[in-house]
């Protein structure tokens, strides 16, 4: 599938706000399956892009903004070619271990109710029907609902408590339930071109022994497909938000779609604010 | 628990030399001149303001650390013993972090398991990769040492993310030669007043542009922090700015300081704020004490932050247990400087034996400092006792345990007069790209409570003045 892609995020600061400094994790790297094709980045803004690796083997782009001025706006536009395979990545920029994925954050913390929830699941000797398993419990047990996915996700203990969550927030529960299970586990966020879904995602990724990392999306209780294309990976959410500054509110829109289909029959839109 | 060593008047009574003189003043000058120097000293204190908040009190008001004001005395070939051991424990540490954020030999090789380091929350997966100018991580490290006999000192614990207490080593000493002038005289003390030149040496000498005159600061996160004092006592002796983070801000990956004559670059950062707090780009994001920015102009090289961000992987206790490993795999030698034998909790066996002897051990929470959250075998109830093997089986892994050792003890003035008290020591270690630097000397902390071993200030421990012979 070639997957049609555009980003735009409008942050905003207090007028007249000035030497806004701005991190953004908007650059698909390409893998198995996937294949950048072309990708661009602009911002509305007179500056200098430093690009950098980040800890994790993410593309990011650090800028600074002298202002005054009281937005920035930075639009990611691109293309990529994904093949299907069935959920298993490979050939990816790996600066970790697997063992790293073990540790949790505060955003996955693992509460009393996540053990629980992770301690009832039906056990299995094969760790990949284990991890399935752990994924269709998670599917029955938090639904997932409106919201932005580059937002500010719910942290694991809530999105649980809450038995409804944003895609964000059920990767965090299935990665801190997968960690407690000890499955080295991580956070993605990324691109999903299906209709009637919002196109920002974030799901998750299992280390399979014997296999490696292997993409369960739990809102849609399926292991990743052509349709996605994933953008950073991290240990949560803030680990992989496509921008970070200093700002208040912030406003996204996303698109994702067969760039090969009529666009106006495949489009997928979703704007937040937060 | 057997009689501690007394560092003047040794176990069987008997005056050591280098404390003769101090002694035999003690003995000549009258009680009531004592007590009185000691109120001086006290006013002195009060007024320049070297005060510190203890956390966690209802009432945590300001308070002042207790000054003693008998010396301790380090003779030089202790001391030339010591510093030797101490400056083979920061390369060590030095060369630990380096491995633990690059290659990771350390683990690969089985010296340290890999939990210990991934599930570490004092460890930074940001760091991973990065290479820090002159590839040193703990410029400035506090080593808390104790002695237990006349020819044993030991390793109690490594500081290497922002260890304080110079400035009373500082203070101290600048009190003493006010009120002793003829202590002075009779006694060759090797001067400590030289650290903050060495300080400033030592940072100037990271900094990552070799082309201009590095400019320095000190970033604090304010007033309303317990070291506050120590923080702008240091940038008044270092002569360099003190500054917090709003003064500073990112541009083009180059951190600058607004100034009155306009943005001035900023090349070495020595920063005493917690890594959760110095950047809301890279760490907590609510974080309004950092810099927006500072770690991508430290990933691109553009600035040294002292110490290095994540430098908290080496000091925790149950890491500390695995040292003398450490030290032998990268440098190849025998620690010239032991361990305090350690059992550590998370392992099966050591945890049997920690659980049916806590009577008599200490035990403490591998992230634990100040003196909190731990137990103190010989000194605890029953109903404690049982208390904490509750906690402990709950979550060993948090955990180690530790023989009661018997601490030296110093001369201290107390309400009766001159009695023996607990005391252990911190000098601190400064390795620049070009040396390493230690004044001889350091913090020593005396628990002023008759058999207390609980010297930190925040659990009522106080300090006194630590001469290292020259002669």
């Amino acid at each position: 599938m070639r997957v049609r892609i555009r980003h735009e995020i409008t942050q905003h600061f207090e007028p007249g706000s000035r030497n806004l400094s701005v991190t953004v994790r908007l650059t698909p790297r390409s893998h198995e399956g996937q294949f950048v094709q072309r990708w661009t980045l602009d911002l509305d803004s007179d500056c200098r892009l430093y690009p950098q690796e980040d800890a994790f083997g993410n593309l990011c782009h650090a800028f600074t903004v002298e202002g005054p001025a009281e937005k920035v706006a930075v639009m990611a536009e691109g293309e990529v070619e994904t093949t299907d395979t069935t959920g298993i990545v490979r050939g990816t920029v790996e600066p970790f271990p697997a063992a790293l994925y073990l540790r949790q954050t505060d955003l996955t913390h693992p509460t009393d109710d996540i053990i629980a929830f992770a301690d009832a699941i039906a056990r299995s000797k094969d760790p990949l029907i284990q991890a399935h398993t752990l994924m269709v419990a998670l599917h029955e047990a938090v639904s997932e609902g409106e919201g932005s996915a580059l937002g500010g996700p719910l942290a694991a203990a809530d999105a649980l408590a809450a038995k409804k969550a944003c895609s964000g927030g059920i990767a965090h529960v299935f990665t801190s339930a997968a960690r407690h299970l000890g499955f080295p586990a991580r956070h993605i966020s990324g691109y999903l071109a299906v209709d009637d879904v919002g196109a920002a995602r974030h799901w998750a990724e299992l280390h399979v022994p014997k296999i490696g990392w292997v993409a369960f999306d739990c809102g849609r209780n399926l292991c990743a497909t052509e349709n996605y294309v994933r953008l950073a990976v991290g240990l949560d959410a803030l680990a992989v938000a496509p921008l970070r500054s200093t700002g208040a509110d912030c406003l996204e829109k996303v698109t994702a779609c067969d760039g090969r289909a009529p666009p106006r029959l495949a489009q997928a839109q979703s704007q937040s604010q937060n | 628990m057997r009689q501690a060593f007394d560092e003047m008047s040794s176990i069987d009574g008997q005056v050591r030399p280098a404390y003769e003189t101090l002694q035999h003043w003690l003995s000549s000058v009258p009680q009531d001149v004592l007590a009185h120097r000691r109120q001086e000293a006290e006013y002195i204190f009060r007024r320049i303001g070297i005060t510190f908040a203890v956390y966690g009190e209802q009432n945590a008001q300001e308070r002042l650390i207790p000054f003693d004001i008998v010396p301790r005395i380090i003779t030089k070939d202790e001391w030339s013993r010591l510093s030797k051991g101490l400056e083979q424990r920061v390369k060590a540490l030095n060369h630990y972090i380096r491995d633990v954020y690059t290659k990771r030999e350390v683990l690969r090789a089985g010296v340290v398991p890999e939990d210990l380091v991934y599930k570490n929350p004092a460890f930074r997966p940001e760091m991973n990769g990065q290479r820090v100018p002159h590839d040193l991580y703990v410029h400035i490290a506090g080593i808390d040492i104790v002695r237990t006999d006349p020819d044993t000192f030991y390793v109690l614990e490594d500081n290497a993310r922002t260890p304080s207490g110079v400035s009373y080593m500082l203070e101290n000493r600048e009190i003493m030669l006010r009120l002793f002038p003829e202590l002075f005289s009779m006694h060759k003390v090797a001067p400590v007043e030289n650290y903050a030149d060495d300080l400033l040496a030592t940072l100037r000498s990271l900094s990552p542009n070799g082309g201009h005159e590095p400019n320095v600061a000190i970033l604090t996160p304010g007033i309303y922090n317990s070291a506050y004092y120590e923080h702008s006592f240091l940038a008044d002796k270092l002569g360099v700015d003190l500054v917090e983070g709003r003064d500073l801000f990112v541009k083009d990956c180059t951190v600058y300081m607004r100034t009155t004559e306009g943005p001035k670059r900023v090349d070495v950062i020595y920063r005493r704020l917690d890594d959760d707090f110095l950047d809301p780009l890279a760490f907590r994001p609510d974080s309004v004490l950092g810099v927006p920015g500072l770690m991508s102009a430290y990933r691109a090289g553009n600035v040294t932050l002292t110490n290095a961000v994540g430098t908290g992987v080496a000091d925790d206790k149950a890491v500390y247990s695995y040292m003398p490993e450490i030290i032998r795999f990268y440098l190849g030698e025998e620690p010239l400087l032991p361990n305090v034998p350690t059992w550590r909790c998370r392992e099966a066996d050591h945890l049997k034996y920690v659980l049916e002897h806590l009577p008599d051990l200490v035990v403490k929470e591998v992230h634990g400092s100040g003196g909190y959250g731990m137990l103190v075998g010989p000194a605890a109830d029953k109903m404690q006792i049982e208390k904490f093997r509750e906690k402990l089986i709950a979550d060993p892994d948090n955990f180690i345990a530790q023989p009661t050792l018997a601490l030296s003890t110093c001369p201290t003035l107390v309400e009766k007069g001159i009695a023996p008290r607990h005391v252990d020591l911190r000098p601190f270690i400064l390795s620049g790209s070009d040396k390493v630097r230690i004044v001889p000397g350091g913090l020593t902390r005396v628990a002023m409570k008759e058999g207390s071993l609980v010297v930190n200030s925040s659990q009522g421990g106080g300090t006194k003045d630590t001469w290292v012979l020259d002669a």
